[in-house]
C-alpha cells in the first residue's frame, strides 16, 4: 500500500506498546517461576495477548505511517465504529455462552449426573462460569459496546485515540477469559459475583480506568451544550462499579506466583462489604446501564422524545442515590446488626419510587407511537423489557421485607427474582439495543428478517414466564417445607424431602431456559445474516440532534 | 430562576456531574459499612473461636474452589425451624476468621454452619465421592478426586503469614510450623500429631479420609467440614449477653 509520510510513534501508540511489552515481560516471568498451574497457564495467556496487540500496535503504525484518523470527513463527525463492532459480537457469542451453561446448570440441579464427578464440569465451577458469563461477558459487552456509541452519537464528535478504545474493549474481553477459565481450573476468590481472583481484578481495574478516561474524554470533546441523560446514567455506572469494585476486592495476593489471595475482610464486615457491592452490581452494573440503554435505544426506535425530562432528572439523582443503600437487605436475621438490614430494607422500599418513575419515562416515550408495538417485534422486546424492569424492581422490595424475606431467604424465589429482572429486562433491553445497532454499524437497511425477531421474541416470552413461574412455585413450596410442622410438634420434612419436591420444577425452568437459549441462537442468525445479506442504507440517516429533549 | 434550570449545571460540566454522582453513592455505603467496624455485637470475641489450622483452612481453600458457598449457606437465623433443624443461630464472632465469610445466599443443600460432629467422618468421604450412595435423593455433584488428590501444602506458610497481616491472631510458632502442622493433624500418633498437638490444643488429630499411605484433599475438606460451628461451647454461652 502507499506509504504517506512517516509520522513519529504518537505518545498513545508508544506509551500502550512500552506498557504491553513490560506486561508481556513480567507475565513470562510470572510463568517461568511458578509452581502454580493456572498461574502459569493464566500468564501465558497474559504474556501472549501483550505480545499480539504490541505487534498489532507496530503492524497498523507501520500500516498508515501513523498518520492520525480525521475526526470529522467532509463536515461529518468520523465516528469511531470498529471497537462497537467487535463489542456486538462479542456480548452475541458470550451470551449465547452464558445461556448454554445456565441451560447445563438448570439440567444438572434435575439430574445430577450431568456433573459427571469431574472437578471442570461440576456446579460449583460452571455456575460462577454462568453468572460472569451473562452479567459480565455479554451484559459488560453490551453496555461497553452501546456506550462507546451512545456517547458518540450524543456528543456527535469521535471518541479520542487510535488504540485506546480498541484496548478497552478488548482488554475487557481479556479479562472475561481470564476470569472463566480461571473457574473451571478452580481459581475463584469464593465471593459471589465477584469470584475473579487478585490478578483478574487488578486487570479489571486498570482497563476500567481507561474506560472512564474514553468515555469522559469523548464527553470533554463535545460539540453539544448538553450531554445528554443516557450519558449520566453510563457515568454512574462506571464510576460506581470502579468504587465497588475496588472495594470488595481488596485482597493480599499469598504470593505474586500464586492464584490464591487472602480477603482484607472477614465475616460480618466482609458479608456487608460484599452484598453491598452485589446489589449495586445489580443496580449500577445491570440497571443504571441499562437505563441509559433505555433513554438512547427506545426513543431511537420509536421516533420520539423521551416522555419527561423533568422526570429523568428525579430518576437519576434519585435512583443512584438510593440504590447504594439496598445492599443489606440480603442479610435479614444475620449475625449483621438489624439496624443495617432494616435501613437496606427501609430503601429498597423508597427505591420503588424511581424505579418506577423510570419505567413510566420509558414507556410513556411511545405516547403517539404505541402503534408501532404490532408491526415492530424490536420495540415491542424493548418495551415489553421496561414492563418487566417494573415487574421485578416492584417484587425485590417486596422480597427485602423481613417477614417476606424469611421464607424467600435461601429459596429458589430469589433464583426466580433474579431471572425476571436479568432474562427479561437486561436480556430484553440488550437484545433490542443490539437489533438496532447490528444494522446501524454495520450501514444497512434493515434486520435480515422481522419475522424471526418475532420467533425470538415469543419463544424466549414464553421462556421466561415458565421460569419465573416454575421458580416461584419451587421457592415458596420449599420455604414452606422448611418450616413445616406436624401435629406433634415436629419438624414435618426432613432437608432431603424438600429437594425432592422441587425435582419436577427444575425441569420446567430447564426447559424455560432452553427456550431462551433457543431464540438467542436464532437472533444471532439473524443478525449474521444482516451483516451478510442486508441491503446497504444509504448515507447515515439517523441525525444525532434529534433526541435532544423537549425542555 | 427555576431548579430545573440550574440543574444545568450538571449537563454542562462533566466534572460536576462527576462528583455530583460519587458524592451520591458514597453515602449509603458509609453510613451502613463503618459502623460495623466498631459495634459490639459485630466485633465481640467470644470464648472458643481460634483461628483454623492449616489443615482446615487448606479445606476451606477447597471448600472455596468446589464453589460449595453456592449451595450451601453457613449462616443460621434465629428462627425456631432453623434452629430445630441446624442448631443455635449463627454469631458474628463465628466468622470473626473468615475471609472471606462463607455465609452464602441459596440452600439448594443444608446450612452447614454447625455440620461439624453430626456426621462421622466414614459417611463424610462416602457422601463426598458419591452423595447418592448415602443419601439416594440428593442432588450434589460427587466429589471423588479429592480422595486421591495430594494436598498441595506449598503455599500454606504464606497463607498464614497473610491472614496475620489481616488480622488473623496465628502465632509466629504456628506460621513457623505450619506445613509439618498440615500433615500432623491428620497423621494421629506420630511425632507430628504430638508436636501439631501442644501448638493446638483444641484441634481434632483425625486420619480423617481414612487413607494413611497420604494426605489428601479429602482429609482437609472433611477436617474442614467436622471443625465448622464446633469451637463456641453453646452449654456456657450467655445469650443474653450479646442479643441482637
Amino acid at each position: 500500500m502507499a506509504h504517506k509520510k512517516t509520522n513519529m510513534v504518537s505518545l498513545e501508540e508508544g506509551g500502550f506498546a512500552i506498557f504491553l511489552v513490560l506486561l508481556a515481560f513480567a507475565c513470562i516471568i510470572i510463568a517461568g517461576k511458578t509452581f502454580d498451574q493456572v498461574m502459569a497457564f493464566h500468564a501465558g495467556i497474559g504474556a501472549l495477548f501483550a505480545a499480539v496487540s504490541v505487534f498489532l500496535i507496530f503492524k497498523k503504525y507501520f500500516d498508515d505511517g501513523g498518520e492520525p484518523i480525521p475526526a470529522e470527513i467532509g463536515g461529518k463527525p468520523n465516528y469511531n465504529l470498529g471497537p462497537i463492532k467487535f463489542g456486538s459480537a462479542a456480548a452475541m457469542f458470550w451470551g449465547i455462552a452464558g445461556f448454554l451453561v445456565g441451560l447445563i446448570i438448570a439440567l444438572q440441579l434435575a439430574f445430577p449426573v450431568l456433573n459427571f464427578d469431574l472437578p471442570w464440569t461440576s456446579f460449583g465451577r460452571l455456575r460462577p462460569l454462568h453468572t460472569s458469563a451473562v452479567i459480565f461477558a455479554f451484559g459488560g459487552n453490551v453496555l461497553l459496546a452501546t456506550s462507546m456509541y451512545v456517547v458518540q452519537r450524543t456528543c456527535r464528535v469521535r471518541m479520542p485515540g487510535k488504540i485506546l478504545p480498541w484496548f478497552v474493549i478488548l482488554g475487557y474481553n481479556a479479562f472475561i477469559v481470564i476470569a472463566g477459565t480461571g473457574y473451571l481450573f478452580g481459581a475463584t476468590q469464593g465471593k459471589e459475583y465477584a469470584e475473579p481472583e487478585w490478578y483478574a481484578d487488578l486487570w479489571l481495574t486498570i482497563v476500567w480506568v481507561f474506560y472512564l478516561l474514553l468515555f469522559l474524554g469523548t464527553i470533554w470533546k463535545r460539540k453539544e451544550p448538553h450531554i445528554y441523560v443516557a450519558n449520566w446514567f453510563y457515568l454512574a455506572f462506571i464510576v460506581t462499579i470502579a468504587m465497588l469494585h475496588i472495594t470488595n476486592n481488596l485482597t493480599i495476593p499469598v504470593s505474586i506466583y500464586s492464584t490464591k489471595s487472602v480477603i482484607v475482610w472477614s465475616g460480618v464486615q466482609d458479608a456487608m462489604v460484599q452484598w453491598w457491592y452485589g446489589h449495586n452490581a445489580v443496580g449500577f452494573f445491570l440497571t443504571a446501564g441499562f437505563l441509559a440503554i433505555m433513554y438512547y435505544f427506545i426513543p431511537k426506535r420509536a421516533e420520539r422524545p423521551v416522555y419527561s425530562y423533568r422526570l429523568s432528572i428525579v430518576h437519576f439523582w434519585a435512583l443512584i442515590f438510593i440504590y447504594i443503600w439496598a445492599g443489606p437487605h440480603h442479610l435479614h436475621y444475620t449475625a449483621l446488626p438489624q439496624w443495617a438490614s432494616t435501613l437496606g430494607a427501609t430503601f429498597s422500599i423508597i427505591l420503588w419510587m424511581p424505579s418506577w418513575g423510570g419505567m413510566i419515562n420509558g414507556l410513556m416515550t411511545l405516547s403517539g407511537a404505541w402503534d408501532k408495538l404490532r408491526t415492530d417485534p424490536v420495540l415491542r422486546m424493548m418495551v415489553v423489557s421496561v414492563a418487566f424492569y417494573g415487574m421485578s424492581t416492584f417484587e425485590g422490595p417486596l422480597m427485602s421485607l423481613r417477614s417476606v424475606n424469611s421464607l424467600s431467604h435461601y429459596t429458589d424465589w430469589t433464583i426466580g427474582h433474579v431471572h425476571s429482572g436479568a432474562l427479561g429486562w437486561v436480556g430484553y433491553i440488550s437484545f433490542g439495543a443490539l437489533y438496532c445497532l447490528i444494522p446501524w454499524l454495520w450501514n444497512k437497511k434493515r434486520l435480515y428478517s422481522l419475522r424471526l425477531v418475532d420467533w425470538h421474541f415469543w419463544l424466549s416470552t414464553i421462556g421466561i414466564v415458565l421460569y419465573i413461574t416454575s421458580m416461584w412455585v419451587s421457592g415458596i413450596m420449599q420455604g414452606l417445607m422448611w418450616r413445616a410442622y406436624d401435629s406433634l410438634g415436629f419438624l414435618e420434612y426432613s432437608f432431603v424431602e424438600t429437594v425432592e419436591a422441587m425435582h419436577p420444577f427444575y425441569i420446567i425452568r430447564a426447559l424455560g431456559g432452553g427456550l431462551f437459549l433457543l431464540g438467542a441462537l436464532i437472533m444471532a442468525y439473524n443478525l449474521w445474516m444482516t451483516v451478510r445479506r442486508g441491503e446497504a442504507a444509504e448515507a447515515d440517516p439517523t441525525a444525532a440532534g434529534s433526541l435532544a429533549a423537549a425542555e | 430562576m427555576s431548579v430545573w434550570k440550574k440543574h444545568e449545571l450538571f449537563e454542562k460540566n462533566s466534572f460536576y456531574l462527576l462528583i455530583g454522582i460519587l458524592v451520591m453513592v458514597a453515602i449509603g455505603g458509609l453510613v451502613e459499612i463503618a459502623p460495623l467496624f466498631y459495634l459490639k455485637s459485630t466485633i465481640e470475641k467470644t470464648e472458643g473461636m481460634r483461628p483454623y489450622t492449616p489443615l482446615e483452612l487448606a479445606g476451606r481453600n477447597i471448600y472455596i474452589r468446589e464453589g460449595c458457598y453456592l449451595c450451601h449457606s453457613q449462616m443460621i437465623r434465629p428462627m425456631r425451624d432453623e434452629m430445630e433443624r441446624y442448631g443455635h443461630f449463627s454469631l458474628a464472632a463465628e466468622s470473626m476468621y473468615d475471609h472471606p465469610f462463607q455465609w452464602g445466599s441459596k440452600r439448594t443443600g443444608p446450612d452447614l454452619a454447625r455440620v461439624g460432629g453430626k456426621y462421622s467422618d466414614d459417611w463424610h468421604v462416602e457422601h463426598l465421592k458419591d452423595p447418592r450412595s448415602v443419601v439416594p435423593a440428593s442432588i450434589m455433584p460427587g466429589y471423588p478426586f479429592l480422595a486421591e488428590t495430594r494436598l498441595n501444602a506449598r503455599d500454606i506458610q504464606s497463607e498464614l503469614t497473610v491472614n496475620t497481616i489481616v488480622g488473623v491472631p496465628y502465632t509466629d510458632e504456628q506460621i513457623e510450623n505450619a506445613s509439618a502442622d498440615l500433615m500432623g493433624q491428620a497423621k494421629p500418633d506420630t511425632d507430628a500429631a504430638y508436636a501439631f498437638e501442644e501448638r493446638w490444643p483444641d484441634a481434632k488429630i483425625r486420619n480423617f479420609d481414612g487413607n494413611p499411605t497420604e494426605v489428601t484433599e479429602m482429609d482437609a475438606l472433611v477436617a474442614y467440614l467436622q471443625v465448622l460451628g464446633t469451637m463456641v461451647d453453646f452449654s456456657i454461652y450467655d445469650d443474653k449477653a450479646n442479643a441482637r
